[in-house]
């Protein structure tokens, strides 16, 4: 794969951008070859995508302060060009998407109906999995969406598992599996690796580095603090990935996905990142383990902002294109809303079912 | 008829079942190249070749995570573990993966994957290698814990288990991998959740499952039933869960009298429920209290005074039955 220019690619140990109070802001220098000489309609798709899962969250975040939303709420605001570069960028629909808790954004990213992922939220029968998963547990078969993970890196193995299928059946098709960086400690993460390294399994493994897990910073949870080279001990390739930008997710997860249909050799990308809200709800977006200062400095790497600036320099989008973008999406998440407020809470005899599946694999 | 070994009818049932439908696979530590670490799958390997006979790493929750993902997406996997005690690191997979995922997805994806391998104290392999996990796994919605005692039903259990929509364990034992019984010819299952009546009787009901029914109450029976002139019933469940009730409590209705015998440690463990039932559903049809047999509350020691001290015997089930004939 060809280091492009302007992207950090780390070969030697760099200390990373963005971990402490020193932190600079990730670089926002677009990739070399601009856009890519990818077609305006896709380029839009994109940025309505990363402008929809924002504003999505920013309805979640208001719903969740209303008491509408319980439980644990993990919001991707500032990670949105990883989902959409990966996702609705450079996998296909028939491709599969594997994810932890923080999964709103890579759901919409898939094709999952927002309005559903609402109403689940919102706990109503209406809701991807009729009010029994809530926010961490999105799934959508029709979606080739397989959840939503709330145990750090269990899903890692089954990722690897669904590549198993792929190639027992022959199929060209990629799992993606997403993960945060504190997934990289633990035992699953090695194990589904070195299966996947060992076998030669169709999966691209996603760190999406965004420098905290929960409130510790990777380099007091990983001996290793440059993550991408965690691959190195399972004979798996791996590279490093500006996750502000969405062309760079794009290109590097295009890259690995051709390569895994090609010859099923399995990737670890790891996304530098950066979530603007706090943890979860309960996570204030600034406090002992992050400053306000360094929040605000990353801030400057908006994603979306970025895109948009981009975009615009190269005479494809107007001020007007921007304002009917927000009104289209501002009214896709209201719909959301009205959709999940007015659906039902699921049965009650509801509680008792897909506990066991009666029906045998005749 | 034929009289076959315990690991020869499993093998059966897994070589047919491969031959039925080309989305079963078996993976474990062991089975392919090795022929098996108790050579259940003898054979295999070169009758099916390496894509559906699996060598894997010692990784308990690696493959077990594959066998979930790929039961996700419709294979139906076969994942041996070498003694369900190294199922304890793939926990996480079976019960919150595996067991939830139905349910957690709202129907969106079933896993039918059979979790198998031998449970329960072999001789002198210690603590962490001797464990009964039944009561651990049987506590979990979504799983189904199955426990045959016979060649016969182990071959038409773990056939059932493999066609099944639904996370199975199924748990073998070790030493009774050499056990010889009859199996009947051609094709055949045996449903899950059905109970079986090993031996009539009228005096007392005896519930046990396993290798403890097999080597240790059968035994037992022969020798109290001569020694106290009683006639006593027993009853395998074949299943722990879904735990076959109806055949429990019809039995107590004749016998009026219950002990259940069983390898686990004995709080919370599978007799405990089985006594809350009956003492549920037929409390006025008892003349005793329910007795319970189990492993002493006990870590299982190595020494083998100790062991056979910790485990069921005849000692206990002797005093056992005296106690609700009131025989004492």
């Amino acid at each position: 794969m060809v280091a492009v220019e302007g992207i950090p690619h780390r070969q030697t140990d760099v200390k990373k951008s963005g971990m402490n109070s020193t932190a600079t802001a990730i670089p926002l220098k677009q990739s070399n070859s601009r856009l890519l000489g990818l077609p305006r309609e896709t380029l839009l798709s994109w940025y309505e995508d990363m402008l929809l899962v924002r504003r999505f969250e920013e309805k979640c975040a208001q719903l969740y302060g209303m008491g509408m939303i319980m439980g644990f709420c993990h919001l991707y605001n500032g990670q949105e060009a990883v989902s959409t570069g990966a996702i609705k960028g450079a996998i296909n629909p028939d491709d599969y998407v594997i994810t932890a808790y923080r999964d709103h954004g890579q759901a919409i990213s898939k094709g999952v109906n927002p309005k559903a992922i609402l109403a689940e939220l919102l706990g109503k029968y209406t809701g991807t999995t009729k009010g029994k998963g809530g926010s961490m547990h999105i799934f959508d078969r029709a979606a080739n969406f397989l959840g939503g993970h709330a145990i750090v890196g269990g899903h890692i193995p089954i990722a690897a598992g669904v590549a198993f299928a792929i190639k027992y059946r022959g199929e060209k098709k990629v799992c993606l599996c997403f993960m945060g960086d504190g997934a990289t400690n633990i035992g699953a993460f090695h194990e589904g690796l070195n299966l996947a390294g060992l076998w030669k399994l169709p999966v691209i493994y996603i760190i999406e580095n965004n420098k905290y897990g929960m409130g510790t910073a990777v380099e007091r949870a990983s001996a290793v603090e440059e993550l991408y080279k965690k691959a190195y001990a399972y004979n798996i390739r791996s590279e490093v990935v500006n996750g502000m930008d969405v062309l760079d997710v794009y290109q590097k997860v295009k890259a690995a996905a051709d390569r895994a249909r090609e010859t099923y050799e399995p990737t670890l990308l790891e996304v530098e990142t950066y979530r603007f809200r706090g943890h979860s709800m309960s996570d204030p977006v600034s406090g002992h383990y992050r400053s306000k200062e360094e929040v605000e400095r990353l801030k400057q790497s908006d994603p979306i902002i970025h895109l948009a600036e981009t975009l615009k320099e190269e005479g494809m989008i107007s001020d007007q294109y921007l304002d009917e973008a927000e009104e289209r999406i501002k009214k896709i998440v209201q719909e959301c809303v009205e959709f999940a407020e007015n659906s039902p809470e699921p049965p009650i005899d509801e509680l008792w079912k897909d506990v066991y599946i009666e029906r045998t694999g005749e | 008829m034929a009289i076959v070994s315990l690991r020869e009818a499993l093998n059966q049932a897994i070589d047919e079942e491969m031959a039925r439908d080309e989305r079963v696979y078996l993976m474990g530590e062991e089975v392919a190249n090795y022929q098996g670490a108790y050579k259940v799958s003898q054979g295999l390997l070169q009758k099916w070749g390496p894509k559906r006979i699996l060598d894997t790493p010692i990784a308990e929750a690696g493959f077990a995570g594959i066998g979930v993902g790929s039961a996700m997406l419709g294979l139906r996997p076969i994942v041996e573990f070498m003694t369900w005690n190294f199922s304890l690191v793939a926990y996480d997979q079976i019960v919150n993966n595996a067991a939830k995922m139905l349910s957690m997805s709202g129907g969106n994806f079933s896993v039918p994957i059979v979790f198998r391998g031998p449970g329960g104290a072999a001789h002198g392999l210690g603590a962490t290698h001797s464990q009964a996990l039944e009561s651990i796994y049987s506590h979990i919605p979504g799983l189904k814990v199955i426990m045959p005692s016979t060649c016969k039903d182990a071959k038409g259990l773990l056939k059932s288990a493999i066609r099944d929509d639904n996370p199975i364990v199924f748990i073998e034992s070790e030493v009774m991998y050499g056990d010889k019984g009859e199996i009947p010819d051609g094709e055949y299952t045996i449903p899950i959740g059905v109970g079986e009546v090993k031996k009539e009787g009228k005096d007392v009901t005896l519930v046990s499952w396993s290798k403890t029914l097999a080597h240790v109450v059968l035994k037992a029976v022969d020798v109290l039933q001569e020694e106290l002139n009683i006639s006593i019933e027993v009853i395998d469940p074949r299943t722990i869960r879904p735990m076959d009730y109806d055949i429990i409590v019809s039995s107590v209705k004749k016998t009026n009298r219950l002990v259940i015998v069983e390898e686990g440690w004995p709080f919370a463990g599978v007799g405990a429920q089985i006594s809350h039932e009956v003492a549920s559903r037929a409390f006025d049809e008892l003349d005793a209290p329910v007795e319970r047999v189990t492993q002493e509350d006990v870590p299982l020691p190595y020494a083998h005074g100790l062991e056979v001290r910790s485990l069921p015997n005849l000692d206990k089930i002797r005093a056992a039955v005296k106690k609700v004939l009131y025989l004492d």
